[in-house]
């Protein structure tokens, strides 16, 4: 009977090979590390900066004048809330249902322009989109107002969705929406009911992101919603924001302004914060 | 598992008289001259064939031979390719295919696919009924009496009745498929495809489809497409082979396995090639 000959060659580099496996995996490791060191940074900085300054007046109350301590930035919580009321109004439905139509009709011309279009949009720097707002909505309404500020961040809203919507798509099997057309429900139905609700987790974090992304934007509301002192609910008035507030503060030479802005920025990234955990929340395995 | 006789309906002339849909016609399915093209290349050329009522049609070939291509075309399947052709004519009941709402001829000609594909984000029990229930239908003692029906008769009921609530995901692949089988009935299609419905599946889960599809027959026109050439033989009362997008031979499963009249099928059914 022969005998089994397997046999092992002895590469001749191996300590070379393990020195270079050792020094990838070390860069690996400290690209991570660089990665976080950023965002613990900031968190830590933020927390430390802004909560001192942070009680129940900065939520409820308005700005106080120059010369008085205290005040707070309700008026800008508020305002951001409806800015981004506004801009997912515009931003979510268009993007979610141009999404779907990169998607499910892919492959004719209009499909490809959209899609290409999208691409570029999302590279469009925020505030010349700020100052497209300014062009289309502030300049024949002669005013500055939330719903030019909303508008921006709608459009800036557009693109991220729109992919996001896309790949999530495209991610569900042909044969899932076969198993659907198949059992006689239309078109329609089916991206409605079967593909985007099996996707929708993934849409839902992406929109998320999206809204975190634009509740943070400063450069298009600079000229759209442009900032106000007061209280203000009225869409077509110009109206406060918390990045709008904090830059402003920030660059003030006011020493309890400056404690004021750190504050509003804890407040802000402790919303993006939240968000993020909501995403997760929202996208755990059901199944 | 004893295979059942038929008379040939390969020359059999159909009773051209019943054309009203809906009325009992001995042929369920008919193509004439059926060719698909993708991008201008043909899958299958002049494939003219008539598939009886009440039978099981099993289409054997290697692969890229054009069977699931076949298959797809006789529930529309190939509507949502943008770069399919299709020419030719598909009679279901002596009727045109084409000039009905697809959406209408799938609820007549239901489909059960190669990997098991029950919705992900619904229950068992939503699956049972999904095809009712997204066209509309939502009462609920009847959508459970219907699930429950159809459960049955896919063999499932006794392994999920405890556990209708539960993701269909947490199901074995042959449950799964089981699942789908039940979720196709419930639409109650005359015809029902079936695009190697058992590929993915262990033996056992196999065996149970077979049973499936041989009880299946009192009630409804089964086409089959499979690789494995002892299936065809066990469940189907005809065999069509096909080669290279054409019809090489269709008659009687027995005389395809025993007696081919094709040098090709021979060849083929006795696996010297394929």
């Amino acid at each position: 009977m022969k005998q089994n000959t397997l046999k092992l060659s002895k590469p001749v580099n191996l300590t070379r090979r393990k020195v270079t496996n050792s020094v990838m995996i070390s860069l690996c490791v400290i690209a991570g590390v660089i990665t976080i060191l950023p965002l613990l940074y900031i968190f830590f900085y933020t927390t430390k900066s802004g909560i001192s300054s942070l009680n129940p007046d900065f939520f409820t109350q308005l700005p106080k004048p120059v010369g008085e301590t205290g005040g707070g930035m309700a008026n800008a919580i508020t305002g951001s809330l409806i800015l981004i009321g506004i801009g997912g109004l515009i931003g979510i439905p268009v993007g979610v249902l141009s999404g779907i139509y990169i998607s499910e009709y892919s492959g004719n011309i209009t499909s490809t322009v959209v899609k290409f279009i999208t691409d570029i949009l999302s590279g469009v720097p925020s505030i010349v989109i700020g100052i497209f707002a300014y062009g289309i909505i502030v300049l024949p309404m002669q005013r500055f107002s939330a719903l030019a500020g909303g508008f921006a961040l709608g459009i800036l809203m557009i693109p991220t969705v729109t992919k996001v919507t896309e790949e999530m798509l495209r991610l569900i099997p042909q044969s899932l929406r076969e198993a659907s057309l198949a059992l006689g429900v239309s078109r329609w139905k089916t991206t409605l009911r079967i593909v985007l609700t099996t996707a929708s987790s993934g849409i839902v974090t992406g929109i998320l992101l999206a809204t975190a992304r634009a509740a943070g934007e400063t450069a298009p509301l600079l000229f759209t919603s442009f900032g106000n002192s007061f209280w203000q609910t009225n869409i077509d008035e110009p109206m406060a924001a918390l990045p709008l507030q904090i830059f402003a503060y920030a660059i003030s030479p006011y020493e309890d302004w400056h404690r004021q802005a750190w504050a509003g920025a804890f407040v802000l990234i402790f919303l993006v914060f939240t968000v993020n955990l909501l995403v997760r929340y929202v996208t755990r395995k059901k199944y | 598992m004893e295979i059942q006789e038929t008379e040939d309906i390969v020359t059999e002339d159909t009773d051209e008289t019943d054309k009203i849909s809906g009325r009992e016609s001995k042929t369920a399915i008919q193509t004439k001259k059926l060719s698909v093209y993708f991008n201008d290349r043909p899958a299958i050329e002049d494939i003219s064939l008539k598939i009886k009522r009440n039978t099981v049609t099993a289409i054997i070939g290697p692969s890229g031979c054009g069977k699931s291509t076949f298959l797809r075309s006789l529930n529309l399947m190939h509507d949502m390719t943008p770069k399919a052709r299709v020419y030719g004519e598909i009679l279901i009941q002596n009727e045109d295919i084409t000039e009905f709402n697809a959406v209408d001829v799938r609820k007549k000609v239901g489909m059960v696919f190669q990997k098991p594909n029950p919705f992900p984000t619904m229950t068992i029990y939503e699956n049972a009924v999904s095809g009712l229930k997204l066209n509309g239908k939502t009462k609920k003692s009847e959508l459970d009496e219907i699930a429950e029906k159809n459960l049955k008769y896919a063999g499932l009921w006794e392994e999920v009745k405890d556990r209708l609530k539960t993701p269909a995901m947490s199901l074995s692949g042959g449950q799964q498929q089981r699942l789908c089988i039940a979720r196709t009935i419930a639409v109650r299609p005359d015809i029902i495809l079936m695009d190697e419905p058992t590929s993915a599946l262990d033996p056992i889960s196999t065996s149970k489809i077979e049973e499936l599809i041989y009880n299946f027959k009192n009630h409804y026109t089964i086409v089959i497409v499979t690789h494995n050439m002892q299936q065809a033989a066990r469940i189907s009362d005809l065999t069509a082979f096909f080669y290279l997008g054409k019809l090489i031979e269709y008659s009687k499963t027995r005389r395809m396995f025993t007696n081919p009249k094709e040098k090709l099928t021979e060849a083929y059914v006795t696996g010297k090639f394929g």
